[in-house]
């Protein structure tokens, strides 16, 4: 169809410029042009107009889009923006009725399959009658999954509507707001990554309306504090996590004791897996503490610091290992090492800048110091092994790796005190070849005024 | 001109009274003058002779020999300074990438098990163009072209 | 007997003895101002020190916008000495510029540029110009950051003047920006073109101080001794050339001369680029000059004073040409105090304010 259209398109320019050429042939070429221009375009536009008039005719628009009660208009403007309509969707696809009829009552037909608007319970079946149909979908997102109903009915909303028939709870459209729907990768939706936190925080941030349910209000403050949110909202980094890539979206749900390690290690996969071999996976198994946020927290996950490790006053190891136990000297064994790579670095740095200060080139040492803070990083990952061999593996290079920084920055200052040894030397030399040049011209003097006598 | 003066330049351009004889004054001028000249003299020649690494090209650095980097592994090597990984892949076309991870600046590695480039400390993932593929790294390692020049591997900054 | 007969020979095809009298004949005069004789020598002594470690610095220099920067850090951190050869070139540069402005204005001062020395007086004024078109073109050469913004303002000034200003905008930089073919382009100018123009100068400077002989200020006149140039005056020279390097050895050993990080088109300038001392007293004088002058644009203005004040400068001789016109001398000196605090006090604001 698009194809044939072109086709005759491109004709009827064809044909309205020999015409052109043919009949008035003092018209200049650029008149001509310009001329033919506007007929491509008035065509065009009657085109476009018959096509839209042949396939859109929505008497349902038509009509609410005039109404002055902004809760009946309202869908008919949102609808513009919507991802349905993108498709090729209208009202009928959805509430039924018939789009072509022009009286209210027969557009509105219950015979002609109208449905109206949805009760609450009824919106995931609603919104499943396409979505949950995979032959169907395949048509417009090949890829789209096709079990958000299914997923739904496994989330803490979708078991209370369900089970208790309670109302208040997410559906569908809580989160994906209705006949404005955009899909998640728009920047407008109300799902996209940075956007999800504030959507889930309608609800869930108000103290009134979690009352009932007995839960805090308090997680999207929290989340907010977070290194998440500082990467998401500071960093723009879209692969941080926001509410449904710990909570799932259509199966939204908290996950729980045994499963909150799989769902940090979808990204933290390194530590969960080193955790995973460490002696505290059979200890949190059995006394029943959620891996991960036991010392990380959950919504308030800040950058970890290394006074969380250790055995002194704030130390996270004190709440559970006490003086005497192995794990308490190996939380203190590990934060020493790290402090001592720490104190390390921290040595050769400030030689290194001392060096540089005094005007000493040392930016190869100074790159080369970067290997200590690159096992310093990796330290702090390998604690999650709670073993201080594994730590030793690359706190022990890493030493080494400072250490040589600080001997580049000795070697350095001590190039410098030898230029400056070398400068007295050799000023002592100028200084004393220039005090006998200055005697030989003394000598010299004294002997032209000796030889000239007192005639000057 | 003062005529007394001409009379002095003709007096001492003239045969001196007494035949010119070298004093300690001379002497001492002369050995600390050649001194101070072999001061001068010494930095330059030194100055002059090639020091024991000849190259100060950073856009360009011969990363390995072919024979260090088999098919299916990866090196680090300094460029400029920063470090650089160089990737030998299995199928025998040579990568070479900023080593930095883009997350926290660690410096990655190759894993000839994954065929990628993996970052140890968070466990972030590359693919063999660079991009980021798994784990926390927010963006691409910057690619570098690489040539071969005899044994030589060559990496080159775009 | 055999020293003696190469000093023959070559005196028969070279004449050396001539020359030796001439030498020998040479007289400088001796008043209580003639220590200022001894800054046109120092200036030249810096040079030739700037023409050897120009030179030795060729060695490794390698002038492209990816190589600059690293060949110098090769060349104090790698190459024997070199970080004493890269600070001597530097700070012998601005010893020179220094030396020169004091050669310029004791001539200045005791008019010496009276006839018949007004050629000596503005092939000096060309040597004036050329060496600050040395430093300013060997200021870029390390390509890092400072450098680089200095010479994007220092470029960009040039380009304020009317009609002319975006030629030569465009001439200096090797295009609409400072990029590497900016450094190409100086680099030749440092190394080529300048050096080969400044001994075409001196040859003529030091041609016409031979054959004028030192000039005695009025003062002075019918009231001097004389000093022969060879050995005394030349001896008393070498005593400040000797001094010379010393003090270039300890300003090189306290203070190495910085190199700076490289410099990257993408980066933002740093706060508060300055650029060399010498021309400071004009950066200041353009940053405090109002915007508007008469409806004027305040910048361009100070841009074209500073270029009357340069044609001035080579006019100098001949305006002032009568030793007894008493007025001139009083006006020249009062301008020539008032350019001179100026310099000074500019110099030192520049420095003070942020």
């Amino acid at each position: 169809m698009a194809l044939c259209l072109r086709g005759s398109l491109c004709l009827c320019g064809e044909m309205i410029s020999r015409t052109l050429h043919h009949r008035d042939t003092e018209i200049s070429p650029r008149h001509r042009r310009s001329l033919i221009n506007l007929g491509l375009s008035l065509f065009l536009v009657l085109i476009v107009f018959s096509l839209a008039s042949a396939q859109k005719k929505s008497s349902c628009i038509e009509c609410h889009i005039r109404l002055d009660d902004p809760r009946l208009s309202a869908p008919a403007k949102l609808f513009d923006n919507d991802i349905h309509k993108s498709r090729g969707l209208s009202c009928n696809d959805c509430h039924g009725g018939d789009p072509n009829a022009d009286t209210k009552e027969a557009a509105k037909d219950p015979s002609k399959g109208y449905l109206g608007k949805p009760k609450t319970l009824d919106i995931p079946a609603y919104c499943g009658k396409c979505h949950s149909d995979a032959n169907l979908m395949k048509r417009f997102n090949p890829s789209l999954r096709v079990d958000q109903e299914r997923e739904y009915y496994t989330s803490v909303h979708g078991k209370l509507l369900k089970e208790k028939n309670e109302t208040r709870v997410a559906t569908c459209i809580s989160c994906h707001s209705v006949h404005g729907i955009r899909t998640p990768t728009d920047p407008l939706s109300s799902v996209y990554p940075s956007n999800v936190a504030t959507t889930c925080a309608k609800f869930h941030a108000s103290a009134d309306y979690m009352k009932p349910f007995g839960i805090p209000s308090d997680q999207f403050d929290k989340y907010q504090t977070s290194v998440h949110a500082k990467a998401l909202y500071d960093k723009q980094d879209l692969s941080a996590p926001t509410c449904n890539d710990c909570h799932g979206n259509h199966g939204a749900t908290p996950p729980g004791i045994a499963s909150v390690a799989n769902v940090c290690g979808q990204c933290h996969g390194r530590q969960a897996e080193l955790f995973q071999t460490s002696p505290h996976k059979k200890a949190f198994d059995e006394k029943q503490l959620a891996e991960c946020i036991t010392c990380h927290s959950n919504h308030a996950i800040l950058k970890p610091n290394d006074q969380m490790i250790g055995t002194q006053q704030g130390a996270l190891c004190i709440n559970c290992h006490s003086s005497g136990d192995k794990g308490f000297a190996a939380a203190g064994m590990m934060r020493s090492r790290i402090d001592e790579l720490i104190a390390s670095i921290d040595k050769s740095t400030a030689i290194l800048k001392d060096a540089e200060e005094k005007g000493m080139e040392v930016s190869k040492p100074k790159f080369e110091l970067k290997g200590a803070t690159d096992a310093l990083t990796h330290a702090r990952v390998l604690i999650h092994s709670s073993s201080t061999a594994e730590v030793d593996k690359v706190v022990g290079p890493g030493l080494d790796v400072a250490s040589k920084g600080y001997q580049a920055g000795l070697a350095a200052l001590g190039e410098r005190r030898f230029r400056r040894e070398g400068l007295i030397v050799s000023l002592v030399f100028i200084l004393f070849l220039a005090l006998l040049v200055y005697f030989k011209i003394r000598q010299i003097e004294s002997r032209q005024t000796s030889n000239t006598g007192s005639t000057s | 001109m003062n005529p007394d003066t001409r009379k002095t330049a003709n007096r001492n351009s003239g045969l001196p009274e007494s035949p010119p004889r070298r004093s300690f004054l001379d002497y001492l001028l002369g050995a600390s003058a050649l001194a101070t000249l072999g001061a001068i003299v010494y930095p330059i020649f030194k100055f002059m002779s090639p020091p024991q690494i000849v190259e100060s090209a950073e856009n360009s650095v011969v990363a390995a020999k072919l024979s260090e980097v088999p098919p299916n592994s990866g090196k680090i090597f300094k460029f400029g300074n920063k470090p650089g990984i160089l990737v030998h892949t299995a199928p025998g076309e040579f990568k070479a990438f900023s080593a930095v991870c883009t997350h926290l600046e660690c410096i990655v590695q190759y894993r000839d098990d994954t065929k990628q480039i993996w970052c140890a400390c968070h466990n972030g993932q590359y693919n063999l163009s660079g991009k980021n593929i798994g784990g926390p790294p927010p963006r691409p390692l910057e690619e570098y072209k690489v040539n071969t020049r005899g044994d030589d591997v060559v990496v080159t900054r775009g | 007997m055999r020293i003696a007969s190469i000093t023959n020979w070559l005196d028969e095809r070279l004449s050396i003895s001539t020359l030796a009298a001439v030498a020998q004949k040479k007289e400088v005069p001796r008043h209580r101002h003639s220590i200022w004789y001894y800054f046109g020598g120092m200036t030249l002594f810096l040079f030739a020190v700037q023409v050897v470690t120009g030179i030795l610095l060729l060695l490794y220099y390698r002038p492209s916008a990816e190589n600059a920067f690293e060949s110098v850090q090769f060349i104090i951190t790698e190459v024997k000495f070199g970080w004493l050869i890269r600070s001597i070139h530097s700070w012998s540069a601005n010893l020179m510029i220094a030396t020169l402005f004091i050669h310029m204005f004791s001539v200045f001062f005791l008019r010496a540029y009276y006839p018949p020395r007004e050629i000596t007086w503005v092939s000096g004024a060309f040597l004036l110009i050329i060496v600050i078109c040395f430093g300013f073109s060997g200021y870029l050469l390390p390509w890092n950051k400072l450098a680089f913004f200095a010479t994007k303002v220092g470029t960009e000034i040039a380009g304020v003047v009317p009609i002319v200003g975006r030629p030569i905008l465009r001439f200096l930089r090797g295009g609409d920006d400072v990029t590497g073919a900016t450094l190409t382009r100086f680099f030749g100018f440092h190394v080529a073109v300048l050096p080969a123009t400044a001994t075409v100068f001196i040859a003529i400077h030091v041609a016409l101080v031979q054959l004028h002989g030192m000039h005695v200020p009025q003062k002075y006149e019918h009231n001097y001794q004389r000093m022969k140039f060879f050995p005394n005056f030349i001896m008393r020279d070498l005593i400040g050339w000797i001094l010379a390097i010393g003090v270039l050895a300890a300003l090189a050993a306290l203070f190495p001369w910085e190199l700076g990080e490289k410099a990257d088109a993408f980066a933002p300038a740093p706060a508060g680029i300055k650029p060399e001392w010498y021309f400071l007293f004009m950066f200041q004088t353009l940053k405090w000059i109002p915007a508007k002058i008469l409806g004027l644009d305040g910048e361009v203005l100070g841009i074209m004073a500073f270029n009357v004040i340069a044609l001035l400068l080579f006019i100098v001789p001949f305006i002032d040409r009568d030793p007894e016109n008493r007025r001139r001398h009083l006006i020249f000196n009062i301008c020539g105090v008032f350019a001179l605090l100026f310099i000074v006090v500019m110099t030192i604001v520049g420095y003070v304010t942020k």
